[in-house]
């Protein structure tokens, strides 16, 4: 790229565009109620990920190592270093792909305080882009927490009758998973003498220190991500946040515990790792048969899809943990599966809810007869959702079932229950709003998906079959950097 | 024979601002209230250049038999704390002209307040520290009740004058038991003389006093009903600079003087940490009125800071400065923000009054958002890095437990600290604030900018300059 650097520009192309919102928002005094923030936020959005797409043209999937990287010093051993692998490229592009679908599936149901939600979620942006390419480990932390602040607001002010209650839990909860990381973080540096990633990565320490900064670290990715039993904020946060909220939340913030787990967990703490590995299948196993019968209890769309997500993550940490290439491969291959999924079943949710203003399932039913469309599409991520052949969450399941068969075959046994358990509730889930007679009379006059939503909806189904048709797509990119965390952790 | 140079040089800041001190009585008792406007100036002006004398001498000296001695450490201090002190007078005239109690003797008392940090700060010997510490208390006890009329402000004088006389006497009693014990009252001597039960008494004694004066626990309990009652420009000037040079002296006793016990007070100045960092976090969540909730927003930071000074002299001599230069901003920054809180005539200080302020005052509330973000060392905003490089410090004095207590403290000060953010952000408006003075607004961003931002890309700048003064003290 010749010594452009394109990841900066990438990573803070969004926060220049919510300062320019900002300072013309204030300027011309209104701003609030129009729509040209939201445009302009958009547009922003939109040349990120061009230039996320032109980052990747640049980058080799061939070569395993940290590519187009940025390096400046900053503060003693914390420099700012910047670079990506096929992992993190790979996330960088679902955030960015996603990012733009939020702002626009925000058109009809953000009503108050436009300029504002537009400068909040650029600012998300950034920090979610600068957690992905951060190669140092103080600088991922400083990105990694300060995404909280913006997702805090989000949650905070536009959210649902419980938001403040939300917004708090969420913060609370993941800040103090992540103080216990910057423990960690600074005992490592100090150790290590560098905070360089890539140098970390082979630094060998001490089997002793490397269980309590397994700990402290998992604690801050577990929560995240979210793992039973720690994932009571995720419901919370996910019914009461926007829709687009959701969608960001599922889509990319939630992949950031499973990145954390396979840019430091694995490689770093190797003999950690393969000690607690256990206890992370029992979790997974945990978290994918319960949450599926949480979810299938739920009267809530909202909450019903939070639950699945936790599941679904629960086989993200069952390949992870499994260090066998098909395992990590598979679990990256589902966290990006289920990006794109959740975010769109998320979506879903909120094209009737803007009409309805009812999460609630049993208003529905019947929506068949009045959104074809509608219903084919959400017919669709069910599916994928319940993991059907040829979709993108086929494949992430099933390869994350072998990695872990691999490993241990109860665990892969147990997660198959969740398989089964995932069908029963998104088929009831689909039944009963979709099929059936009309009730509600309030659903009479009901419209299909607008023009919008149709926008917002067609890539992630597209990109959905796709995958599931041509995962090479995705494992060609992500294989070089599989490998060197899985011989790293060998050599470790 | 009074070496002139060494005394300039050594004890310049001070001489400037006590001849200030009495410049500026002389010309109020010869004009009256005519210098009441520009007294202020003239204080801001004083110690501003008291600000830059220190600079100056940075390196520092000894003077007047070693009865005061600096060096680049104290000089640092001495450049933060003339310079907030001087930026509080500035605060504190569009406050007092609103409430008719402008007069000339405010800035003054500032001034002698000031004159009393740079005498803690200067001191090589316990005479000199405690007149330093009764200069800095009587201006500080007038200046809480300044406003005479008030019930609070007079509530807040009398509980402050109290406290502090006792605090005073623990002070005096420990200096007259290290004295007794060690024959001398020289810090060199003092940390020359042989270990012994009786100065370790003493030295006990000295950090009650001294935890008084920093408001660490368990000699905090004046802190929120001083910060509360005192008017809110003195509220200010308390929590900026007297408290950042208390510290330094705090720091710089204990590493000079008791330097070569560590391992006797070190577990003292951990069990006064932790239990400042448990009583301003927990203490914290039950209030309403902002000012006191700042007091104990002050009493958590500051046992934060005592975790580098627990660390000692190695470890912790550099990161105190670090921590306590960004809090200090940000304090500043936050009060200033009180300040600002004005409807109807009257000054309101309850947390609510702030509700939905980002819909009417956007920029003042981003200003105090970002301010309340760093105070709770959120990334990414510059009180981040303060917080990581006293943790830094505990860490490398093994201090773990201590560190994890600092740690779920943080969390749980992160409550109301996100309760103001809620309070700002998520609730509705009220009737809009009076027209905010243009230095209380410029003081608010300005902080924001330099604590928040400034700080967290220029780190590597203060840290150096924090490392460069942590070597001039004497190893």
């Amino acid at each position: 790229m010749g010594g452009f650097p394109i990841l900066s520009a990438m990573t803070f192309l969004p926060l220049a565009g919510a300062v320019l919102i900002m300072l013309v928002g204030s300027l011309t005094g209104g701003g609030r109620d129009n729509k040209s923030a939201l445009i302009v936020g958009v547009l922003f959005s939109l040349a990120t990920f061009v230039l996320s797409v032109a980052a990747f043209l640049g980058f080799d999937p061939a070569n395993q190592n940290y590519q187009l990287v940025e390096q400046a010093p900053w503060y003693g051993p914390i420099s700012y270093k910047l670079g990506v692998d096929g992992l993190s490229i790979s996330l960088v592009l679902l955030t960015t792909f996603l990012t733009p679908f939020c702002l626009l599936a925000s058109w009809n149901s953000i009503e108050t305080r436009l300029t504002e939600y537009v400068v909040a979620f650029l600012v998300l942006e950034t920090f979610m882009l600068g957690v992905f390419v951060a190669l140092d480990i103080v600088l991922f932390y400083i990105f990694f927490e300060a995404g909280l602040i913006p997702m805090f607001l989000i949650v905070g002010i536009w959210g649902g009758k419980d938001r403040v209650y939300a917004a708090y839990k969420f913060f609370l909860y993941t800040l103090l998973g992540s103080l216990l990381m910057l423990v960690a973080v600074i005992y490592m540096v100090r150790t290590a003498g560098t905070a360089d990633i890539a140098e970390l990565e082979t630094f060998e320490f001490a089997r002793n220190a490397q269980m309590w900064l397994w700990v402290a670290f998992a604690a801050s990715f577990a929560v995240k991500l979210p793992m039973w039993p720690v994932h009571t904020w995720l419901p919370d946060a996910h019914v009461q946040a926007p829709t687009a909220g959701s969608v960001v939340l599922a889509g990319v913030l939630l992949k950031m515990g499973g990145y954390g787990f396979l840019r430091f967990s694995l490689p770093m703490f190797p003999d950690a790792s393969e000690f607690f590995q256990p206890m992370m299948f029992a979790l997974s196993v945990i978290a994918i048969v319960y949450t599926s019968l949480v979810a299938w209890r739920q009267t809530d769309m909202k909450k019903l899809i939070a639950y699945s997500s936790v599941a679904h993550m629960g086989f993200v940490t069952l390949g992870i943990f499994a260090f066998n290439e098909v395992g990590v491969q598979g679990a990256i291959f589902q966290m990006l599966s289920h990006g794109l999924i959740s975010g769109a079943l998320f979506l879903i949710v909120g094209v009737v809810y803007d009409r309805m203003h009812t999460r609630e399932i049993s208003a529905y039913g019947g929506l068949v007869h009045r959104m074809p469309v509608y219903a084919s599409f959400f017919m669709l991520f069910t599916m994928a959702n319940v993991g059907l052949p040829g979709t993108s969450g086929f494949v992430g399941e099933i390869l994350t079932m072998v990695g872990g068969f691999q490993a241990a075959t109860w665990a892969a046994a147990g997660a198959a229950l969740g398989v089964i358990f995932s069908a029963v509730y998104m088929l009831t889930l689909y039944r009963r709003t979709v099929f059936g007679e009309i009730t509600n009379p309030d659903l009479k006059g009901i419209a299909d998906m607008n023009r919008i939503e149709w926008i917002c909806l067609l890539p992630l189904a597209a990109l959905t079959i796709l995958f599931g048709i041509m995962p090479n797509l995705i494992f060609n990119v992500t294989e070089g950097s599989v490998t060197r965390i899985l011989s790293n952790m060998a050599g470790g | 024979m009074i070496d002139i140079d060494a005394a300039l040089s050594t004890f310049g800041p001070e001489l400037w601002l006590a001849a200030m001190g009495v410049l500026g009585l002389t010309i109020g008792a010869l004009i009256k209230d005519r210098f009441n406007g520009l007294s202020f100036k003239f204080g801001a002006a004083a110690l501003f250049v008291a600000a830059i004398l220190a600079a100056l001498y940075f390196p520092g000296g000894e003077a007047f038999n070693a009865l005061v001695r600096t060096n680049p450490y104290v000089n640092f201090a001495k450049v933060v704390a003339f310079a907030l002190a001087g930026w509080a007078i500035l605060l504190a005239e569009p406050f007092l002209r609103r409430h008719d109690t402008i007069r000339y003797e405010y800035p003054l008392l500032i001034i002698f307040a000031s004159l009393g940090m740079g005498v803690i700060l200067s001191a090589n010997d316990l005479m000199t520290l405690y007149m330093g510490v009764e200069t800095l208390s009587l201006s500080s006890y007038v200046l809480a009740a300044f406003h005479r009329d008030s019930a609070r402000s007079s509530e807040a004088g009398l509980k402050y004058f109290v406290l502090g006389a006792l605090a005073s006497g623990l002070l005096l009693y420990g200096i007259s038991l290290v004295y007794g014990f060690s024959g001398s009252t020289n810090y060199q001597a003092i940390a020359a003389a042989p270990e012994n039960m009786g100065v370790l008494f003493g030295m006990v004694m000295m950090i009650c006093g001294l935890a008084f004066k920093v408001s660490a626990a368990p000699m905090h309990v004046w802190t929120p009903d001083v910060y509360e009652g005192a008017p809110s420009p003195v509220g200010l000037f308390f929590s900026t600079a007297p408290k950042f040079a208390a510290m330094v002296v705090f720091a710089n006793i204990m590493f000079t003087l008791f330097g070569g016990v560590l391992d006797q007070w070190q577990l003292i100045l951990a069990i006064i940490s932790g239990l400042s960092m448990v009583i301003g976090a927990f203490g914290g969540l039950a209030q309403n009125n902002l000012k006191r909730l700042l007091g104990y927003s002050s009493i958590a930071n500051v046992g934060f800071g005592l975790i580098a000074v627990a660390a000692g002299q190695k470890a912790g001599a550099a990161p105190l400065l670090i921590f306590m230069t960004i809090y200090a901003i940000s304090s500043l920054g936050l009060f200033a923000g009180v300040l600002a809180m004005r409807r109807r005539g009257g000054m309101v200080e309850g947390m609510d009054e702030l509700s939905g302020l980002m819909r009417h005052s956007p920029w003042l509330a981003i200003g105090l958002s970002v301010l309340v973000w760093s105070v709770a060392g959120l990334p990414p905003f510059g009180g981040f890095f303060g917080k990581w490089e006293v943790l830094k410090a505990g860490v490398d004095a093994g201090l773990l437990p201590l560190v994890v207590i600092g740690v779920i403290t943080s969390v749980v000060s992160c409550f109301y600290y996100l309760r103001i953010i809620k309070i700002v952000w998520f609730n509705e408006p009220l009737e809009k604030f009076e027209p905010v003075d243009l230095r209380v607004l410029v003081t608010v961003l300005a902080t924001a900018a330099i604590a928040g931002i400034v700080f967290m890309i220029f780190i590597q700048r203060l840290s150096n300059a924090a490392n460069v003064s942590a070597m001039g003290l004497p190893l």
